[in-house]
């Protein structure tokens, strides 16, 4: 009855990071030694309920010996090991990885963005003006680009998708970041109504032949709105209250309670804006949902704002 | 999986297209007609379906063959089979350049407006199609056939440029390169006789990997036992697999795909591996613009491959290879897929190999127009049916590869090495060449070259010795640079043609031997514009997932753009240098790593735009 | 099971086990992040068999899909017992161990071999055996069902027959192994757990038999307790019919519109001297009540617990203010109670959690403060030094066993209360949607597009043979009732199988078709199967009147 089932003993690793010795569990990635340290290092498409993707590359460290910086997110640690986080190497390519990042994407409303820029002086503006939004994004074929004349930056813009009412896409938000699709995907929801389409900078994310969501297979967890990190992706109703100028994260209450459907018991976190509910999470470090919601949970709770009660 | 399909269904040829690859369905439950009783009361899937996966490319490949793109119905019916959902197949098939999800006409030339063949025509090329075909993509009326074109990166098919590749789609697919391709496309009807392989110096004698390229017939394996074929398996039995590695790690024989990783060292990781099983790959996806050696030994000397991956197979404890051939070798395939047929037909691949009692199969898999499929990890998310991106390393292929096993992953050349050590052992190997780079290599001679071809010369010949061979500049003309290594390479001026072609003595003058591609632009050439061939190659080859390579790529075209243009800001030569910096260091694969490097020495080495900011 | 109304196991386990047997549930609709973590063992490496008349979208995950005929879940189960027995695979040494009455159960299955399995449950004899084979040689391997097991007339049999196939491998009491309902509501489990059922008081203990639990009940209460069970819901109904109860109290549930036989249970409901309804709503039923309480929402407008189907009591909590007139479900409780003579004061919810820990020893080690530390607790938790249970029935391996044994029961197959024939050809079978929830008094209130209404759906095969097109309009017939609904063509449904919802009461009123036949001793109605034909409504263009066209030929089985 509640027995554990393995304690298997873990190996400690010793290395070593900005000159000062750590001691970590085997397995732990160079960002877990980070964190433990204090260090605060830039992520973007790194997130706590999802397999390290890597590919925004702000995260990069530089390891002593080796050819090319590390991904801090998803490098493993190793004995002996040693980490610089704030080389002039490694600020160069975090400064210019939020150059490119900024010159070609909104970061409006990515809340981590502003910071990391000024931290590493970034100057999206030396690369041009961005070029406006390309209706035809969506459908670029790889391999093939018109030539630039360089006199604006090429940016992801593309008009916004609204074609239903719970979410709000605006890819010109996008990083690419891969979060959406991977939990969409295996590693979570398992529905896989989107994919990355396209290759190089056309690569966006797509459903089948850009179908519109009704017509993919998209389940409307939110799940992918979840582990956005630029609002990118957003529910209907935080968008329409900040096009309304109510949006207000200072003055909302999230409050933990239990699913009111069937009896898996999800835990819902309610971030409630004037006695209403604005938008609805899971916390990710609760085993039973890990982030996660299906959409009676993330949106069939709105019956308690509803007229006629 | 509980997929949800686009609410539209396949044409006949559609169906028959997959079909033909995976069989008719098990029922209606799996894509069958629903008839009473053919749906019955169980279904099978889950882990077994699952597993079918890697034949996503396949079937994708066999739809645009006949019926020249993807449609929604087709693609559907192709997850429906695979247990695929409909989106991510999307993103699988809208990664490759050779497949259309949107209506394309039967006909298609795809033209090769790559670095070498501008040397050689393709401008013209291009201008004829213009004037028979209209604009890139548009669709034309054309002798009753409705055909396009698109212009291509390289094709491999340098040595005889200008280069295009025709593909027409129907029940009987058609697939022709048109090389050298002057003069009215007379390719153009489908009646195109397929060039065949040669190398200028076939019969010279001192030929190693070349020895058999235009001498032996590539259809017949009795003529490839009578040049000498099958020898070195029958001696690669005798040392036994630890005998092999024993030879190879003595060979010192480097890897030719451009990392120059020791061999010897690569299969004995695998070898030694407890996991099972383990799977060696043949990277034949030569895509590096200037680069056609490999399809020289694919058509010339098949068997040659087959033999030394049944070798590898042996060393490593293999059961199954892969050979990835780039989409664009149609010959190459069709003489592979003899090749393999007659060697499985002969007891030379199969259950119990020549009687020695081990077991290995092979088989082919085409890439469809992504360079970055060459990339040793990218090769595995393209086999197993994925978008080809390549994959953060560690962990590396020895030790999780293929999915997810131990991997033996070498290029042909490196492959068709094997032969010769295993039969003069490799010691004897180790003598040629220099002490670091033993063995000979072949090079990639094209550009403004009198005899363009693949040459075969022991490592620390010198550049200079190289254009000799292919008879120096052509015409007569001064030389202006070589493009050394391909577009992932770098430029050397006309004055550094003493330079030791060996990895020690590239890398002692910072450059890179990569692919073996010595491309000669005499002194006509517009190196600026040849910069944003290069710029744009990367960021069309780009596969897109990380920032550094994405956004670097382009900022990189872009301020060459505007060097080019005359309309620069100033500090164009800073920003390209910036964002090279951060890409080389940053990026996840060598795709990015080496995107600026071409750019960055025709600046830093040969001064083009110098003074210009 | 044995004693304890809960599931064996944890979620954590099924992402470890080997072998899932997924039975009469369509989890990845109806417990989606249940199935998330199904997934995770899949991914793993996990077989999944999926047992189910339909093909769901849970089945499609499955290595095999077993489609059964509605109703033959037992012949199912029984027939895979004795491709075990006699293959040799079941686990003798824990049958010996901690069971008892396989003697019995053996001989009750002798009589299904593959052949009569395949007869009787219609799924290919190859098909059982493999299934079979792979639960009885998995290392670790669980069962897991809902109302697919549950909403038949021999609900309980049915729910044996699975925990028969447990103790015969010994898939139960250990990590990764068990027996698992999941429930289908947030605070089922938890409505059970603190005595929501006829002969049981908070934590499963019996009102009749445990003369010392219920005397300190009656001690810590003060009064004496009434020590015979009470009724269930069906009792409820018929003593309703009988004129027996003549009054009704119900809180948080719509039986005018979620009973089986709706009609029936409607016209009872009328018949009431007095209906009290207390809801967040004006349902179905509170339209029909002398008296609405209009309550808060107990999830997010008052404080408490409930507990889900790994046995796992959470809190939730007060996130809103209530509309004006609704008033917390505990304050309406305690002021009826003042109003009726007894002051039971003010309790907070946790002076009342508290109360029910002191008298509930599987609860007893769970304060609040734990709760809310832990991210809740799994029962049993006797201590406050108790991690809670991951799972139950440990004490069945323990050597010696603790406790008695666990029985064997001999069940019987029995069909489907209402057989097919000519006149109403075509079986009938209920179930949910993922977007919605019962009758839709909760989840009709947001704007999904996954929302498409009610509807009958066919298989492609019977649309095509009933020459019936997609969104059309068929009257549906069973004995009890029509109703008219748009015809929905889905792939999932073999020939002779329809399937509804009843999520949209307004529109499609299904459970006018469902029948009452009810299970005697959980009080569940056979939901999951009715027989019905449907008939094309042929539309006159002149006048627009409508005709029914002839009865549909018999499709068989």
């Amino acid at each position: 009855m509640g027995e554990m089932q393995h304690l298997t003993a873990r190996r400690m690793v010793d290395l070593e990071i900005d000159g000062e010795p750590v001691r970590v569990l085997e397995g732990s990635t160079i960002l877990d030694a980070c964190r433990g340290l204090g260090i605060d290092t830039p992520t973007l498409c790194y997130g706590e309920t999802l397999r390290p993707a890597n590919v925004c590359r702000v995260c990069v460290v530089e390891l002593e010996g080796a050819r090319v910086l590390a991904p801090a997110c998803s490098r493993k640690v190793e004995p002996g090991m040693k980490v610089r986080t704030d080389s002039e190497r490694v600020r160069h390519s975090r400064k210019l990885v939020l150059e490119l990042l900024s010159s070609s994407v909104d970061l409006s409303t990515t809340p981590a963005a502003a910071g990391y820029l000024e931290r590493y002086g970034a100057e999206p503006e030396r690369h041009g003006p961005p070029a406006p939004a390309d209706p035809g994004r969506d459908r670029r074929r790889a391999g093939h680009h018109e030539e630039p004349d360089g006199q604006t930056a090429a940016t992801a813009a593309s008009p916004i998708k609204i074609d239903n009412e719970l979410y709000v896409r605006d890819y010109s938000k996008c990083i690419l970041c891969y979060k959406c699709v991977d939990v969409c995907g295996e590693q979570h929801q398992n529905t896989f109504a989107i994919a990355v389409a396209g290759r190089g900078f056309d690569a966006r994310i797509s459903t089948e032949y850009v179908a519109p969501l009704p017509e993919s297979a998209c389940v409307y967890c939110g799940n992918c709105i979840a582990v956005c990190p630029t609002g990118a992706l957003m529910f209907t109703s935080e968008h329409e209250l900040r096009a309304e100028g109510v949006w207000d994260e200072a003055r909302q209450e999230r409050t933990d309670t239990i699913c009111p459907y069937c009896g898996v018991g999800c835990n819902l976190t309610l971030h409630v804006q004037d006695n209403r509910i604005v938008k609805v999470t899971s916390p990710d470090d609760h085993d039973i949902t890990r982030g996660n919601l299906c959409v009676k949970g993330r949106f069939g709770v709105q019956h308690v704002n509803a007229r006629g009660r | 999986m509980d997929l949800r399909l686009l609410e539209v269904s396949p044409t006949g040829a559609e169906r028959a297209a997959v079909d033909g690859l995976l069989g008719p369905p098990a029922s209606g439950w799996d894509g069958g007609e629903r008839r009473t009783g053919a749906t019955g009361n169980v279904a099978r899937g889950g882990h077994r379906a699952r597993a079918r996966r890697d034949q996503l490319l396949p079937v994708l490949l066999a739809v645009q063959e006949r019926v020249g793109w993807i449609s929604p119905g087709a693609l559907n019916y192709a997850c429906q089979r695979l247990t695929v959902p409909p989106a991510d197949a999307y993103g699988v098939a809208s990664f490759y350049a050779l497949l259309s999800l949107e209506p394309r006409p039967s006909r298609v030339v795809h033209v090769c407006d790559d670095l070498a063949c501008r040397c050689s025509g393709s401008g013209a090329l291009i201008a004829e199609l213009e004037d028979r075909l209209g604009p890139e993509g548009a669709v034309a009326e054309d002798g009753g056939t409705a055909s396009a074109w698109f212009r291509s990166p390289c094709l491999g098919q340098c040595d005889r440029a200008p280069a295009a590749l025709l593909t027409i789609a129907g029940d009987e697919p058609e697939e022709h390169v048109l090389a050298p391709a002057r003069g009215a496309l007379p390719g153009l009807e489908g009646a195109a006789v397929d060039p065949v392989a040669r190398v200028p110096q076939q019969g010279e004698p001192g030929l190693r990997l070349l020895r058999r390229v235009g001498r032996v017939d590539p259809r017949s394996l009795d003529d490839y036992r009578a040049h000498g074929g099958y020898a070195a398996l029958r001696r690669a039995c005798e040392l036994g697999p630890e005998g092999v590695i024993r030879e190879l790690v003595e060979s010192k024989l480097l890897g030719r795909g451009g990392a120059a990783f020791p061999t010897g060292r690569k299969w004995d990781a695998v070898a030694r591996q407890p996991a099972r099983p383990h799977y060696l790959v043949c990277n034949a996806d030569e895509s590096e613009p200037g680069t056609f050696k490999d399809r020289v030994i694919m058509e010339g000397d098949p068997f040659a491959l087959v033999e030394a991956m049944t070798i590898a197979a042996y060393a490593t404890g293999c059961a199954h290879g892969y050979i990835y051939l780039r989409g664009e070798y149609p010959q190459a395939r069709g003489l592979l897929e003899h090749a393999i047929a007659e060697a499985r037909r002969r007891g030379y691949l199969g259950e119990d190999i020549v009687g020695h009692g081990f077991a290995f199969d092979l088989e082919i898999r085409r890439g469809a127009g992504a360079y970055i499929c060459g990339e040793e990890t990218a090769i595995f998310n393209s086999i197993e049916g994925f978008r080809g991106e390549p994959r953060n390393k560690p962990p590396f292929p020895v030790d999780e590869g293929l999915f997810g096993k131990p991997t033996v992953v070498n290029n042909v050349e490196t492959l068709v090495n094997v032969l010769d050590i295993v039969l003069e052992g490799g010691s004897a190997y180790a003598q040629i060449g220099t002490d670091a780079s033993t063995g000979t290599k072949l090079f990639c001679v094209s550009g403004h070259v009198e005899r363009p071809g693949v040459y075969e010369v022991p490592f620390g010949s010198t550049l200079g010795e190289m254009l000799s061979l292919a008879g120096g500049v052509r015409g007569g003309r001064s030389l202006q640079a070589v493009l050394l290594g391909g577009a992932a390479g770098g430029f050397v001026r006309p004055d550094e043609l003493d330079l030791p072609l060996s990895f020690e003595g590239a890398r002692a003058a910072s450059v890179t031997l990569g692919s073996g591609v010595v491309l000669a632009f005499d002194d006509t050439v517009d190196l600026p514009r040849m910069l944003m061939r290069i710029a744009a190659f990367f960021r069309d080859e780009s596969c897109g997932q990380c920032v550094p390579c994405r956004v670097g790529t382009v900022r990189q075209e872009e301020a060459l753009a505007r060097l080019l243009g005359g309309r620069g800001r100033g500090d164009e030569l800073a920003l390209i240098a910036e964002v090279g910096r951060c890409m080389r260091d940053a990026s996840i694969c060598g795709l990015g790593q080496t995107a600026s490097g071409a750019i960055e020495s025709a600046i830093g080495r040969l001064g083009v735009f110098a003074g210009k900011g | 099971m044995f004693g304890a109304g809960g599931g064996t196991s944890s979620y954590q386990e099924i992402e470890e086990t080997d072998v899932i047997l997924l039975w009469g549930s369509n989890a990845r609709d109806t417990h989606p992040i249940f199935f998330h973590h199904l997934l995770v063992g899949v991914h793993a490496g996990a077989r999944l068999f999926v047992i189910d008349p339909r093909r769901t979208s849970s089945a499609q995950w499955a290595d095999a899909w077993l489609g059964l005929d509605v109703g033959s879940d037992i012949a199912l189960a029984s027939t895979m017992a004795r491709e075990i027995i006699h293959s040799g695979l079941h686990n003798r040494a824990f049958i010996e161990r901690a069971t008892e009455g396989f003697r019995d159960y053996a001989a009750s299955v002798e009589p299904f071999t593959l052949e009569e399995g395949e007869r009787l449950t219609g799924v290919p004899a190859e098909a059982i055996r493999e299934a079979a084979h792979a639960f009885a040689r998995a290392d670790r391997a669980m069962i897991c069902w809902t109302l697919g097991i549950t909403e038949h007339h021999n609900a309980v049999d049915n729910v044996l027959a699975l925990i028969n196939l447990g103790l015969l491998t010994g898939h139960v009491g250990r990590y990764g192994s068990g027996l698992n309902p999941l429930r289908g509501q947030n605070n089922v489990q938890g409505g059970g757990d603190m005595g929501a059922i006829p002969n049981k008081l908070p934590g499963f203990q019996d009102i009749e038999r445990d003369v010392e639990a219920r005397a300190h009940f009656e001690a810590a209460w003060g009064v004496p307790l009434d020590p015979h069970r009470g009724w269930h819901l069906t009792q409820m109904f018929e003593g309703m019919e009988r004129g027996e109860l003549r009054t009704l109290y119900v809180i948080g549930e719509n039986p005018a519109a979620s009973e089986a036989d709706v009609r029936r249970a409607r016209r009872l409901l009328g018949g009431l001297d007095f209906l009290v309804v207390q809801d967040i709503f004006m349902t179905q039923t509170a339209e029909m009540a002398d008296i609405v309480f209009p309550s808060s929402a107990s999830w997010c407008e008052s404080e408490g617990t409930v507990t889900n189907s790994e046995r796992r009591v959470q809190r939730v909590r007060r996130a809103l203010d209530p509309p004006s007139d609704a008033r917390d479900d505990m304050w309406i409780l305690t002021e009826l109670a003042r109003r009726l003579g007894h002051d039971w004061g003010a309790p907070t919810a946790e002076e009342v959690w508290d109360e029910l820990r002191s008298l509930s020893p599987m609860h007893r080690g769970m304060s609040y403060r734990r709760l809310e530390e832990l991210g809740g607790l799994q029962w049993p938790c006797p201590d406050e030094q108790h991690p809670g249970s991951l799972f139950l029935h440990g004490r069945l391996w323990l050597e010696p066993r603790e406790g008695p044994p666990a029985p064997f029961s001999v069940v019987e197959h029995r069909p489907p209360f209402e057989a097919l024939d000519a006149e109403f050809p075509i079986r009938l079978t209920t179930g949910r949607r993922l977007e919605s929830y019962n009758t839709g008094v909760q989840s009709g209130r947001f704007r999904s597009p996954l929302h498409k209404g009610g509807a009958i759906c066919l298989s492609p095969e019977d649309a095509e043979r009933l020459l019936l097109e997609d969104a059309e309009i068929v009257r549906v017939s069973s004995r009890r009732g029509t109703v008219e609904a748009p015809v929905r063509i889905d792939p999932g449904l073999r020939s002779g199988l329809a399937f509804m919802t009843f999520h949209f009461p307004g529109e499609v009123d299904t459970n006018v078709l469902t029948i009452d036949a009810t299970d005697p001793r959980s009080g569940t109605a056979e939901f999951k199967a009715a027989a019905i034909r449907i008939e094309k409504i042929v539309r006159r263009a002149s006048d627009g009147s409508a005709k029914v066209g002839e009865p549909a030929p018999a499709l068989g089985r």
